[in-house]
């Protein structure tokens, strides 16, 4: 639907006054991709989102898109689009006002812009509510028409900044996929700030993980979430094990420890805590340094050589599990 | 734990009896205010009204019901003169003040960004309410006046060789009295509206590639209708009333209908003046209920 192009960011950077908010990070988004911005509150993503989207100035750095430096042209002009987190509707306009809101300040006439409002009302599956104000709608069909609102200019890149927290959980899973299956139709890239890690593994192809106004680390889901970098790469993404040995960090994948008698594995452990969780069951033990790992077992291999609190058990994992961490 | 036991009927009758006791409990809470206002506000009129209908002769008033204080008002070519002066007075005052108004609360809510600077400057806005609006109209008189602080400077500056007659004592300080008075009320509704504008609104326009004068116009001023709505009705309804102002400022040389019944008080023709305060009151009631079709502020309180 339109022309896809990459984005580049150049050694961004926002400071605020004395604090730095992002500090001189350089990524490169492929067109027609799906990225996340993942990290916690205050690591810069939000800014990030918004230098690109133009709603923030840019301190120091660029941003590029295809091929072109948009870091000081007006939001409107960069060929982004954005989705605010609690969406931003007009709440005196109806809903299809508020999706033809942009074309309606480009001067475009009344049919026109009805009849494009319309298209995209039907892309989002809201045709029926055209007539109805924001308040009268749902959060999760809201969240429809925000995104209406921001597809209608024909963005090569739409960011959405963390468009799922207002939903509740069950509203949340079914408009991940939404977004997905959208940005599949589209093609175009979507730049997605969110802090929740299942999130960013459950929609992005890329997942750039931030924290502390930096990238930690960048790349596919896969690859960040089952080979962390850094030790806060992997508390972060969940699922894994930060073990400090004599020759170092290392990370290790909780599903992939396996448990054996006393004296039998590559770490002597006391069991400290048993979880069942249904199809697993979780089993934190405390070795030596103080230090406490958990192993996610299978059910049926835990009950089959069930342990009990207290009880000394050795450790082991394959080498391929482990990776050394950078600190 | 024992099994509860089922509702007696013993049980659904106190419930019963206590919602009907909730009732008695909500007249009893409502009861404060509606004797309050019962007495303040209802009996007054109705005695107005009723008085209207009586008759009177140079020296006194009697009880009656007759039409001819009505008829007197119609008849006569002063009270068509003095309404639509009326009228003239709370148009411009209205436009003036909502401009001012609309300028004053913009900058508070948009611009000035912290939000102490925004309580410290709105606290500055009401100062001149710490004096009576009595003084203050006063104070205006001897910079307006012939040799006045205006006319002298101007006439130092060698802007005009005459000083102004125009300047006081005319519509020109009667309006400028009612601007000086009432623009507040103007600012505090549009204010507060504009502090409930999400700010991500005025960032999703920006987004959407409106300009700054296509997000007043588009998003701004139609979200803030209710406040302007609601500075509109203060605005009319104190000016439509106001005599005190009128009769200071244009040194009694204007009308409105607030003069036209203080003088018939002050001659004590109180079935007259009656008259007059029950079309002036019905007047400003159909302009209020005309107003609030625009917009319906209910909503919004």
């Amino acid at each position: 639907m339109s022309i896809v192009s990459d984005l580049e960011l150049v050694s961004l950077t926002k400071r605020y006054g004395q604090t730095v908010a992002v500090d001189a990070i350089s990524h490169h988004f492929r067109a027609g991709t799906y990225a996340c911005l993942l990290g916690p509150s205050g690591c810069g993503k939000s800014s990030t989102l918004r230098m690109i989207a133009g709603h923030e100035s840019v301190s120091d750095g660029s941003v590029v898109l295809a091929g072109r430096d948009v870091s000081h042209l007006p939001p409107a002009k960069r060929g982004t689009a954005m989705m605010f987190q609690n969406y931003a509707l007009f709440p005196h306009l109806t809903v299809r006002d508020n999706v033809a809101f942009s074309l309606r300040m480009a001067g475009v006439d009344k049919p026109e812009r009805h009849k494009r409002a319309d298209e995209m009302l039907e892309l989002v599956e809201m045709t029926q509510y055209a007539a109805r104000k924001p308040d009268q709608l749902s959060g999760g069909q809201q969240q429809r028409v925000a995104l209406a609102r921001a597809l209608i200019t024909r963005p090569q890149v739409l960011l959405l900044d963390e468009p799922l927290s207002a939903l509740d959980p069950f509203l949340r899973i079914r408009m991940r996929a939404e977004l997905k299956r959208l940005q599949r139709e589209l093609g175009i890239s979507f730049i997605h700030v969110t802090h929740g890690q299942d999130e960013a593994l459950a929609l992005a192809d890329d997942i750039i993980v931030m924290n502390n106004a930096r990238i930690e680390q960048a790349g596919p889901a896969r690859e960040v979430f089952s080979a962390p970098r850094t030790a806060f790469v992997a508390r972060f993404m969940g699922g894994h094990n930060v073990l400090s040995l004599p020759q170092g960090q290392i990370a290790l994948r909780s599903d992939a420890m396996s448990i054996a008698p006393a004296q039998g594995g590559r770490l002597d452990g006391k069991v400290s805590n048993i979880e069942y969780q249904g199809t697993h069951v979780a089993l934190t033990a405390q070795v030596a340094g103080d230090q406490e790992i958990t192993a996610l077992l299978s059910d049926e291999a835990f009950f089959a050589a069930p342990t009990e609190l207290g009880q000394v058990i050795g450790l082991n994992w394959s080498d391929q599990a482990a990776h050394p961490l950078s600190e | 734990m024992p099994p509860r036991p089922p509702l007696s009927i013993f049980t659904k009758m106190k419930r019963q009896a206590v919602l009907q006791n909730r009732n008695v409990l909500g007249w009893l809470q409502a009861s404060p205010l509606a004797v309050v206002l019962l007495g303040f506000l209802v009996a007054p009129i109705v005695m107005i009204v009723i008085v209207s209908f009586w008759g009177a002769t140079e020296y006194s008033i009697y009880p009656a019901f007759q039409f001819d204080n009505y008829e007197f008002l119609f008849g006569s070519s002063v009270t068509y003169t003095v309404f639509f002066n009326t009228f003239k007075y709370a148009l411009i005052t209205w436009a003036m003040t909502l401009v001012l108004g609309f300028t004053v609360a913009y900058f508070l809510a948009f611009e000035v960004r912290s939000l102490k600077w925004q309580i410290g400057l709105f606290l500055v806005c009401t100062i001149p309410f710490w004096t009576s609006n009595i003084i203050r109209m006063i104070s205006w008189i001897p910079f307006l006046g012939r040799n006045g602080l205006a006319n002298s400077t101007l006439i130092s500056w060698g802007v005009i060789d005459e000083p102004l007659e125009w300047l006081l004592f005319s519509d020109f300080s009667v309006i400028l009295a009612f601007v000086h008075l009432y623009t507040l009320f103007m600012v505090v509704p549009i204010f507060n509206s504009m502090m409930r504008i999400d700010r991500s609104l005025l960032e999703a326009a920006r987004d959407c590639g409106a300009s700054g004068f296509q997000t007043l116009r588009n998003v701004i001023i139609p979200l803030c209708k209710p406040g302007i709505m609601i500075g509109t009705i203060f605005v009319t309804t104190l000016v439509m009333g106001d005599f005190i102002t009128v009769r200071f400022m244009s040194g009694s040389q204007r009308a409105n209908v607030g003069r036209l019944i203080s003088n018939d008080i002050s001659l004590l023709q109180y079935p007259s003046a009656s008259a007059t305060a029950v079309v002036l009151l019905c007047t400003v009631l159909i302009v209020i209920a005309l107003l609030l079709r625009l917009v319906d502020i209910r909503k919004e309180l």
